[in-house]
């Protein structure tokens, strides 16, 4: 049994007294302190406003917070929610915290969530993050009830996104995973998701665990196990994204979490990802992208500067792992100023599967191949913001499309890159 | 008069055929020694050559940027140049052994230190190998997070990491050899608190202002830095 190395006995003793329930709201935490109490009180709405009449628990796995945010999760008291809506819940809600390391671990974190609803037969599972501040109690009925009613396994969100946010999404996991999986789930890594109970009790059963990716990267992990295991996944529209304040040190983390994982998915998945040869939409709930056109400060210059310096002093690494022309083509653009910068699609999507294909072989270190893709990334953002800077959410969405067909329509040379014993 | 250079020569031939029928089986037994040893040593370095092929070898040394040096020297791979070493080694202590068993005196204790010295120098190599592997590894993973965090000096600070561990790596190879260790010691000590001085000055010449802005920032008016991140990847 996985909970049985994941749950402490304190846990384990909450979970008994909690019992079977047929929801499981799973919310990571680690120093939310600022922004939990918001998001606690849009779930508890949304479990008196969607789900009276089923039992409910909040599990809290918190990675060590050293600002009370667990002791905040513990307090937030649904009276406050049933003041305000008037309606009242027929099943008591649990709510539990529970600590699973000194230092956060997001893949453990779920790990800890899918073991608690595997242990208590949750029916479905739902995954919120503790940053989404602009969260709304429609949004778990919009994730729980395709599983809960339509017994779909796992569901994806969409969300209205900024038009430059989310661009590595954007940009190369959503384009990327399409291509390989043959899905179009829209946000392959998703920091809000339902799955059902089935597939948690799966997922729990990997090897993965056992792999780095399966704590770092669990995430997209659990997305493409539902993908190559034919589970049923859909898609739903949830609402504005809140964008935590990043720093370029959580652009590298994010790069590992996401684009490590997902390469290094490649490896036990080749029969099944080398036979497929195009993609297939995914039923979605609601709108299929919504973009907002606020205008973003974006220093361009820094980005540029980062991308030159990048492919400049990264030269012997690059050389390693990317083709001689891939390369040449690359410091070409190097050489590009800003107001004619350009990264190609076509070059991107080769760049990207010759760092797969190096990532297989493990050419050097493969941590050391994913830092390597950051500066070209920088590179590949620019490039985006420059294509789509005054253009409509449709012009941007036409933009993503024709790169998604760039990836679709350079498999062949992922395969061909992929097999070359050099 | 004849008859006595005669004696004596017939007695010296008689003593060299006796000593050289003497050592004549021993001389066999040490070329058979050696025959056997080559064969010995050729299957051995088969075998090191297949098991480094199989454990793909060469991709560590390329990581270990052994093979960068090796191209430069114009010398062959490092698995060919590993499987050869294996195989003269094996073939020396064969003909060694061999040697041995003719009895000359004084050889012998030449033979023992050689074997005593044959540990020490897979050690040596094994040390210099990972030296140079933890120096190749360091300094790319200094020069990956030091252009993702867009410090300007990301090359130097990466060569710097590879001269230091790979002088500290050469200064373990000597003293595990025996080879001018107090000079190596010496020549470490300096070099590396030259490099720490220079390190030191350069910071603390270079970097003051930098410093001095920071602590004012942190402390004096308790003001967070505004950054322009980059666009949200997720």
């Amino acid at each position: 049994m996985a909970e049985e190395t994941v749950l402490t006995d304190d846990f384990l003793r909450q979970l008994i007294n909690v019992g079977e329930v047929d929801i499981l709201v799973g919310l990571p935490t680690h120093n939310n302190a600022r922004t939990i109490e918001p998001v606690i009180r849009a779930i508890q709405a949304g479990i008196l406003k969607c789900f009276p009449r089923e039992r409910v628990v909040i599990i809290n796995a918190d990675g060590g917070s050293q600002d009370g945010t667990p002791e905040l999760v513990i307090r937030a008291s649904i009276d406050d929610v049933w003041n305000v809506s008037k309606v009242y819940a027929l099943r008591t809600l649990h709510s539990i915290s529970t600590r699973y390391a000194r230092n956060p671990e997001p893949g453990t974190a779920l790990r800890t969530i899918l073991a608690a609803a595997d242990l208590l037969r949750a029916k479905a599972c739902v995954v919120v993050s503790p940053d989404s501040t602009t969260i709304e109690p429609d949004w778990l009925q919009r994730l729980v009830r395709p599983v809960y009613n339509d017994n779909f396994d796992l569901v994806a969100p969409i969300y209205r996104r900024q038009k430059f946010e989310g661009v590595l999404m954007r940009n190369l996991l959503y384009p990327m995973t399409r291509a390989i999986y043959g899905y179009r789930v829209r946000e392959p890594y998703a920091s809000e998701f339902a799955i059902s109970g089935r597939l948690a009790t799966d997922f729990l059963t990997k090897e993965t665990w056992n792999a780095e990716w399966g704590r770092i990267g669990a995430e997209i992990c659990l997305t493409i196990t539902a993908i190559t295991g034919k589970y049923r996944v859909c898609q739903s529209f949830l609402g504005t994204k809140a964008q935590p304040a990043r720093s370029a040190s959580d652009l590298v983390a994010a790069m590992r979490r996401t684009v490590g994982a997902l390469f290094l998915s490649l490896d036990s998945n080749f029969p099944l990802w080398s036979a497929i040869a195009d993609s297939q939409p995914v039923p979605t709930l609601g709108a299929q992208s919504e973009v907002m056109l606020e205008p973003v400060r974006v220093n361009r210059k820094r980005l540029r500067e980062m991308f030159a310096t990048g492919v400049a002093q990264l030269e012997p690494v690059l050389r390693s792992i990317l083709s001689a022309s891939t390369l040449s083509e690359l410091q070409r653009i190097a050489a590009l100023e800003v107001n004619e910068f350009n990264y190609p699609a076509d070059v991107w999507a080769k760049t990207v599967f010759e760092f797969a294909a190096s990532y297989h072989k493990c050419v050097i270190s493969r941590d050391h191949i994913v830092q390597a893709l950051v500066p070209l990334y920088r590179g590949r953002t620019l490039s985006f913001l420059l294509e789509n800077r005054d253009g409509s959410g449709q012009d941007m969405e036409k933009s993503v499309e024709s790169l998604c067909g760039e990836f679709e329509r350079l498999k062949p040379y992922l395969l061909e890159v992929w097999a070359d014993r050099k | 008069m004849w008859e006595i250079i005669i004696t004596e020569l017939t007695q010296a031939l008689q003593e060299l055929a006796r000593g050289f029928a003497h050592y004549l089986p021993r001389l066999i037994v040490m070329l058979i020694i050696a025959l056997v040893g080559w064969v010995i040593a050729y299957l051995l370095k088969v075998l090191v050559r297949s098991i480094l092929r199989l454990t793909k070898f060469s991709k560590l040394s390329e990581n270990a940027g052994a093979t960068q040096l090796l191209n430069q020297a114009a010398l062959p791979s490092s698995t060919e140049l590993l499987s050869r070493f294996v195989f003269w080694v094996a073939w020396i202590a064969f003909i060694l052994l061999g040697v041995s068993v003719l009895g000359i005196v004084g050889l012998q204790e030449y033979i023992s230190r050689f074997f005593l010295f044959l540990p020490r120098l897979f050690v040596a190599l094994v040390i210099l190998f990972f030296g140079l592997l933890a120096a190749s590894f360091f300094s790319r993973a200094a020069l990956l997070a030091a252009v993702n965090a867009n410090f300007r000096s990301s090359r130097l600070l990466s060569i710097s990491i590879r001269i230091i561990i790979s002088i500290f790596a050469l200064s373990m190879v000597f003293e595990v050899l025996g080879v001018a260790e107090e000079t190596m010691l010496i020549a470490f000590g300096t070099a590396f608190g030259a490099v720490m001085l220079g390190l030191a000055i350069a910071f603390g010449i270079g970097g003051k202002d930098l410093a001095r802005e920071f602590l004012e920032k942190k402390i004096v008016t308790g003001k967070k830095e505004e950054k322009e991140d980059d666009p949200s990847p997720l």
